[in-house]
């Protein structure tokens, strides 16, 4: 049938015009969002900067100390894992990089004969272990775009209760590090046990300060008050870093999903203009054909018979005063 | 007087207020009120639950209620850590005082209630801090 083929070309670059509209909205929205995500990211740098600097002080005030969070167990059975996703998918290889690789330390840590335990963060990596049959022991969803500092307490401290209550001797942080709106790369970090204090010290910035300090009420009082809100810091820094990447990650596929649609576009409408040129030139063979065949092969009658015809099937009301001209 | 202290009250997601100062007055968890001036030797405290006050060079005094935190100075620079600290101007007064009543209402019924205690002390603190600026 003549124009099927071209209806149903129309009807795909209607479909596809309306996902470009979708994918072009979700593109807009995550570049405003990782630039807010970002400027949150940065707004937190000092205060995780100024904590750091602060044990950096009471190592340097030679404050040595047992507390728990700095156990190191003498033998490893337990390893958890933090799991930071996204609660949604159409980010591109995002939420998959990071379930990925934390399937593979999962993996890993299994075939030494070590137990896990998972803290999923995010519905996406919460739904991937689920459907495969690993325990979950914590799920946490609902903030991935947006985190705030009690998420990130609420986390550190289910985990640090797990670590402290020995049920795991080891936890691993894994999350998108986002180093630059073009690169954001899946990294294995440790989160518990903290490293011991000049470790601590060394990651920072170090500024090394001189000048002994007085402590109150004790460089140990002070540093059993700081271990928790320095694991906090950290998760909440690798939170925000994990939504910054997030957005920067759909941004960029809803970007390749908008080119696309508007290639797919372009490709159809040539192929639909042909399909209609197509419909014409056979319509216009078929009446040349049926006037010559009325016509009995008499030359000087066949272009009034197509005059006739084409006035007949454009407008069939007007037929007669189209008749009216033809010389018979 | 011609040095000045710099003051920066830092929380998790960004630092809320930075500015220089004649004098910090704060509370630590044992030892009672310590207030920094210039040049004070190099300082780390854990801060009670209190109001912290900063004396800036005009005379003026900004008041913020932080309920938990660090104090660190060094170099005459002031930092205050804390992941709960609120100023003055910004303390709902009516919240305040509704939570108030609400916590003590709850410690009235069990007085082993630790979240009660500890909002009727946040929330003593908050009004204590509005009602002093």
């Amino acid at each position: 049938m003549p124009g099927g083929k071209e209806r149903e070309l129309r009807r795909r670059i209607g479909s596809i015009q309306s996902t470009k509209k979708i994918t072009r909205a979700m593109e807009l929205i995550a570049a405003t969002r990782v630039v807010k995500a970002m400027q949150r990211a940065n707004a937190a740098r000092p205060y995780a900067r100024l904590i750091t600097s602060v044990i950096e002080d009471l190592a340097a005030g030679g404050a040595e100390v047992d507390h728990p969070l700095l156990r190191q167990a003498d033998e490893i059975r337990n390893v958890g894992f933090i799991i930071i996703t996204g609660d949604r998918g159409l980010a591109g290889a995002y939420n998959t990089s990071v379930i990925r690789t934390a399937e593979r330390q999962v993996m890993a840590h299994v075939s030494e004969g070590k137990g896990y335990s998972l803290c999923c963060v995010g519905r996406k990596s919460a739904s991937y272990f689920r459907f495969r049959n690993y325990r979950i022991d914590h799920a946490m969803s609902g903030f991935s775009d947006n985190p705030s500092y009690d998420d990130a307490r609420r986390i550190a401290e289910t985990v640090s209760e797990s670590f402290l209550s020995e049920a795991v001797d080891q936890v691993e942080l894994i999350y998108t590090e986002f180093v630059s709106m073009g690169t954001q790369r899946v990294v294995v970090r440790r989160f518990l046990p903290l490293v011991d204090t000049e470790m601590m010290a060394a990651e920072g910035s170090g500024t090394g300060r001189e000048g002994s300090f007085e402590f109150e009420p004790s460089p140990e009082a002070v540093l059993e008050a700081l271990l928790p809100r320095y694991t906090e810091a950290r998760l909440y820094g690798a939170l925000l870093d994990a939504a910054a990447s997030e957005h920067a990650n759909r941004q960029r596929a809803m970007k390749a999903a908008t080119d696309n649609a508007e290639e797919l576009i372009t490709k159809l409408s040539r192929a639909m203009n042909q399909a209609r040129q197509d419909a014409i030139t056979t319509e216009i063979m078929e009446i040349v054909g049926g006037a010559e065949a009325l016509s009995g092969g008499d030359a000087s009658d066949v272009e009034a018979a197509l005059a006739s015809m084409l006035t007949g099937t454009d407008a069939s009301g007007l037929a007669p005063a189209g008749a009216s001209g033809r010389p018979a | 007087m011609a040095v000045e202290l710099d003051v920066a009250l830092v929380s998790p997601e960004e630092v809320t207020y930075s500015g220089s100062a004649e004098m910090v007055i704060v509370r630590t968890v044992e030892e009672g009120d310590i207030a920094f001036q210039a040049g004070h030797v190099p300082f780390l405290g854990v801060l009670a639950p209190w109001s912290v006050d900063v004396l800036r060079p005009g005379g003026e005094r900004d008041t913020f209620a932080v309920h938990r935190g660090f104090v660190e100075v060094s170099h005459n620079k002031v930092t205050i850590l804390s992941d709960v600290s609120e100023p003055a101007a910004e303390i709902d007064v009516a919240r305040a005082e509704s939570a108030r009543q609400r916590a003590s209402e709850a410690l009235a019924s069990d007085s082993d209630d630790a979240q009660a205690g500890a909002a009727l002390e946040r929330a003593n603190l908050r009004l204590r801090v509005a009602t002093s600026a």
